[in-house]
């Protein structure tokens, strides 16, 4: 399994993700660097987490605009599974890949704790280490991760079961401090419409260390490394 | 350059000079410095730059070691971890600009101190800081506290390095006066270290980095300065900070110094242009020719003044080695940052700028730096407190003062904080804020690094030579509470106004019981900074010499923590307790007395208890450890109980100690240990000379004192997190 992380000058969880899948496949991952114009050939592209070109307009705006984009929405389109973490995720609403968008957080502060996350649907390429309706703990660490869309979006999401993880407590329940960046339907991730491009707010890479306080990030990418396989 | 100088002494004098500096400089260029000259005279000699008041007595301090690669003088302390590994790192305040404008002083802060350690080669792995705000009830300091912490969290997150670490003290003495000192801690190859001295007269002068424009003019002079009522029009002394050219600017640098293209550099930091060439030149005793017209300027028209003392941020300046000069720019292109050629190393010995084909200025560069003022100014020493007699105080219900202090500002938790930094970042923090000391593991080579920023300003005012004693000796405890070696110190010594004897006699005793402890302790000062006149209308801070330590652990994997892990397992207090409620916690909060003098600091003692902790730790003999500081035993108990969420059932108190000075006494040289074995412990505690005691069991969801009831551990945590949260929701 070849997977690409695309870095941009402002990316700054590409090292954690290549860890992670490292871990994961034994093998590094390929980086490629935002002014590229071809993307190698891979079986999964990252967008990793950061602050893509410094995100001082809004995040991710300008990324979604950068010459590598062009090539990561050719192959979203034939299929290659696209998982954007945190700015990744931010990207990919303003690229168009996802449908929404990640506002500020409801306490307007950057918050960077440990969080809990209902597993909504494991039937995906992504998240098939998990049993569906499965609690995992990871950290989060962002300013605006706060999801939004219309009601009719929102209601689409569900009906399709493209909600891939809520913000929940360690039993599984949702509670509004449990969605503790305000996000509609405490939504953390969401598929597109083909279930191969993830969009997501927490970092399963940042747990997959038993040193480093957790690993329920580590069948995040033992199951996306075993369904790419 | 146009002899007839209208620069007069009176100029000089608001340039902050004095009248015999100003001689001393016109004695120097043999003529009256034009107004740029003067500019550069002004900064370089500074309080900031030349450490005029401190320098002799800083000399005091041990900075060598077997381990010690650069000791102070450079951009940054370089320590040896072994494995051909070597830490970079150094701590420095933003204290002034972050008081005039809150987010950019305290962003601009991290930014400086990130550029001084991947400067010498290193990859910033970890941000620290140590910060003192104002009373609570003051009316700016829940504002200066918000635009603080999200300014230093708006620069580390950015730049993708975490913030694993801190202090946050509040205290009416800094109402007009907040402390902000950051600490970056880098890691680079012992043998690829890049120093400021040039060389080679002939090689290329390079400025990259962002741009120069009017932000920060004056930064160095106003931070050696005192505040008088009119602190908020200095604003436009504060740069702004960009955190992503930042990132962009550190990965272009690493890139290059993997090449061997660069023969030394130095970033702009305090005084720009003019300190960085300077101390360039004068480091490798050369002389730098600077044409300013190839400056990358924001805007135009500006003088050379302007561009000489300008403090925009993230810039830097390289001498190239002849012949790279193709290859340094393809880097930084390719990171999108200016790269122009500035200027070259000279063998006059001279600072010569050109601009608009004039000689702007022209200056000797040795007597520039050489004979910078230094001054031994007059000090006193205070007069000790007297001693406080615990059983003259009224015997009071320890639980309720134990939910007091632990509600209080003083001993709250700093959460809401350390959640708005991204501590994550890089994938390495093995123990997150909120402990003694944070652990990053040094990857793949297994060793982990701790990291821990330590003061107590209320010892340091009662007795300013025990106060520095124990920042040190608490510094070196709280690395050893979680299993490290202790390796040596970056100080960041926050004082009022030299110019005042006791103010000078504070910092003569600091630094006195910092030499004191530094010797015994095997624990030398390998960075550092000053920071002196914080002071508001002749009101001074309470003295504040910050220590940030670093220590080694061989395997992260035996790295320790507070949290109480198991139901049934033994507390034991290491070193003795005498009691000591001078200058505590307990007698300010409880008795609202902020008198006595601070306990006593025996570094033998300190010596000797912590390197049986460390050994038991390594040993695996240690469940949880906990230094034992603020607010004495009680609260450190409950500290390690509400960290694991176990309850503690302490055992009968010793019959020879008032009940308060046996739970709230801060002795020094103590550590809480839990451990499954007490019986082990104990023995070999008893072998090595260490006194050791337990106090307690671990069991069930109570604080549990004999014959004075319980408390809920869950019940004492809502109580710790309360504050601060609360009190920054009011607006």
């Amino acid at each position: 399994m070849r997977a690409a992380v695309i870095i941009f000058p402002g990316s700054n969880r590409e090292r954690d993700v290549c860890a992670a899948l490292a871990r994961a496949c034994g093998q590094e991952p390929l980086r490629v660097w935002h002014r590229d114009a071809v993307l190698p050939p891979n079986d999964l592209i990252v967008l990793p987490g950061g602050f893509a070109y410094g995100d001082y307009l809004r995040c991710g705006a300008i990324a979604a605009h950068s010459p590598i984009m062009r090539e990561v929405r050719d192959h979203a389109e034939k299929g290659t599974p696209v998982l954007g973490i945190c700015n990744g995720f931010q990207i990919l609403t303003e690229a168009g890949l996802l449908p929404g968008a990640l506002l500020p957080n409801r306490s307007l502060s950057f918050t960077c704790r440990d969080v809990h996350l209902r597993v909504e649907n494991n039937q995906t390429v992504f998240t098939c280490g998990y049993e569906a309706g499965q609690t995992i703990q990871v950290p989060v660490a962002h300013h605006d991760g706060n999801y939004n869309a219309d009601p009719e979006t929102l209601d689409r999401l569900e009906a399709r079961g493209l909600v891939a993880f809520r913000y929940c407590g360690p039993n599984g329940e949702s509670s509004e401090e449990t969605n503790f960046n305000g996000s509609a339907r405490a939504i953390a991730g969401i598929f597109n419409d083909t279930r191969t491009v993830l969009g997501l707010m927490p970092h399963p890479e940042n747990a997959t260390d038993p040193l480093l306080g957790g690993t329920d990030g580590q069948a995040f990418f033992g199951g996306l490394v075993g369904a790419l396989q | 350059m146009s002899r007839g100088s209208n620069v007069t002494p009176a100029l000089a004098i608001e340039h902050g000079l004095t009248e015999e500096e100003f001689e001393r400089a016109v004695a120097i260029l043999g003529r009256t410095p034009n107004l740029t000259e003067l500019g550069i005279f002004s900064v370089m000699w500074s309080e900031h730059c030349s450490y005029k008041s401190s320098k002799i007595w800083l000399q005091t301090l041990p900075t060598a070691g077997p381990r010690v690669i650069c000791g102070p003088g450079e951009n940054a302390g370089v320590v040896d971890i072994g494995d051909g590994d070597a830490v970079v790192f150094k701590i420095e305040s933003h204290n002034h600009p972050s008081f005039i404008e809150p987010y950019q002083g305290a962003a601009t802060g991290v930014g400086g101190i990130l550029r001084d350690v991947f400067t010498m080669g290193a990859r910033p792995i970890a941000i620290l800081n140590s910060l003192r705000f104002g009373s609570p009830d003051h009316p700016r300091t829940r504002h200066l506290v918000s635009g603080v912490v999200s300014g230093i969290g708006g620069y580390g997150n950015c730049v993708g390095v975490p913030t694993v670490g801190g202090e946050c003290e509040f205290h009416s003495s800094y109402d007009g006066n907040i402390l902000v000192n950051a600490m970056c801690v880098g890691l680079a190859r012992a043998d690829r270290i890049f120093y400021s001295a040039a060389t080679g007269p002939g090689n290329l002068v390079v400025y990259v980095g962002a741009k120069t424009g009017r932000d920060g003019i004056h930064g160095a002079t106003m931070a050696s300065a005192e505040f008088g009522g009119d602190a908020g029009e200095k604003r436009p002394t504060v740069q702004v900070g960009d955190p992503f050219t930042e990132k962009l600017l550190i990965e272009a640098c690493l890139e290059l110094m993997q090449e061997d293209a660069i023969v030394a550099v130095q970033d702009m930091g305090a005084a720009g242009l003019t300190s960085s060439s300077v101390e360039m030149a004068g480091r490798g005793g050369l002389g730098i020719e600077l044409d300013l017209d190839r400056v990358p300027v924001r805007e135009s028209g500006m003088s050379p003044y302007e561009i000489m003392l300008s403090e925009s941020q993230e810039r830097m300046l390289m001498v190239l080695r002849s012949g790279s000069e193709a290859e340094a720019r393809r880097v930084f292109e390719k990171w999108e940052l200016d790269f122009a050629v500035i200027g070259r190393v000279t063998d006059s010995g001279r600072l010569v700028l050109r601009m608009n084909g004039n000689v702007a200025a022209e200056i000797p560069v040795g007597p520039l730096v050489g004979e910078a003022p230094v001054y031994r100014r007059p000090w006193i020493r205070p007069d000790p407190e007297p001693e406080i007699d615990p059983a003259s105080l009224l015997d009071r219900d320890p639980l309720e003062c134990l939910q007091r202090l632990l509600a209080a500002p003083v001993l709250g938790s700093r959460r809401w904080i350390w959640e708005q930094y991204d501590h994550l970042v890089m994938g390495n923090t093995v123990k997150r804020p909120g402990g003694d000391a944070a652990v990053v593991r040094v990857a793949p080579s297994g060793k982990a690094l701790a990291l821990a920023t330590d003061c107590t300003p209320r010892y340091c005012r009662a007795d300013p030579m025990r106060g520095g004693a124990q920042a040190v000796a608490e510094s070196w405890r709280n690395l050893t509470a979680v299993g490290a070696a202790p390796l040596a110190i970056t100080d960041n010594m926050n004082f009022g106004n030299p110019e005042r004897p006791e103010i000078m006699g504070q910092f003569i005793g600091a630094i006195d019981g910092m030499r004191k402890a530094c010797l015994a302790l095997d624990y030398p000062v390998v960075s550092g900074n000053v920071s002196l006149y914080n002071e508001t209308s002749g009101r001074a801070i309470l003295p504040t010499p910050v220590i940030g330590g670093v220590g080694l652990i061989a395997d992260a994997r035996a790295a320790t923590d507070l949290a109480l892990k198991r139901d049934g397992n033994a507390v034991i207090v290491i070193g003795d307790t005498a009691g000591h409620l001078g200058a505590s916690l307990y007698l300010r909060e409880i008795e609202g007395r902020e008198e006595g003098p601070p306990p006593p600091v025996d570094v033998a003692a300190e010596r000797r208890n912590g390197d049986f902790v460390r050994a038991m730790i390594r040993g695996g003999h240690v469940a949880a450890c906990h230094d034992l500081s603020d607010g004495g035993l009680l609260v450190g108990v409950a500290e390690m109980a509400m960290a694991g969420m176990h309850g503690v059932r302490l055992d009968p108190f010793p019959v020879e100690l008032p009940v308060h000075a046996y739970l709230f006494g801060e002795d020094q040289a103590r550590y809480l240990v839990e451990t499954s074995d007490p019986h082990a412990l104990l023995k070999a505690a008893s072998a090595a000379g260490v006194p050791a005691r337990v106090i307690g069991l671990v069991g069930g969801p109570s604080l549990t004192l004999p014959g004075a009831g319980a408390i809920s551990v869950d019940a004492l945590r809502v109580t710790n997190e309360a504050w601060l949260p609360r009190y920054m929701a009011q607006s």
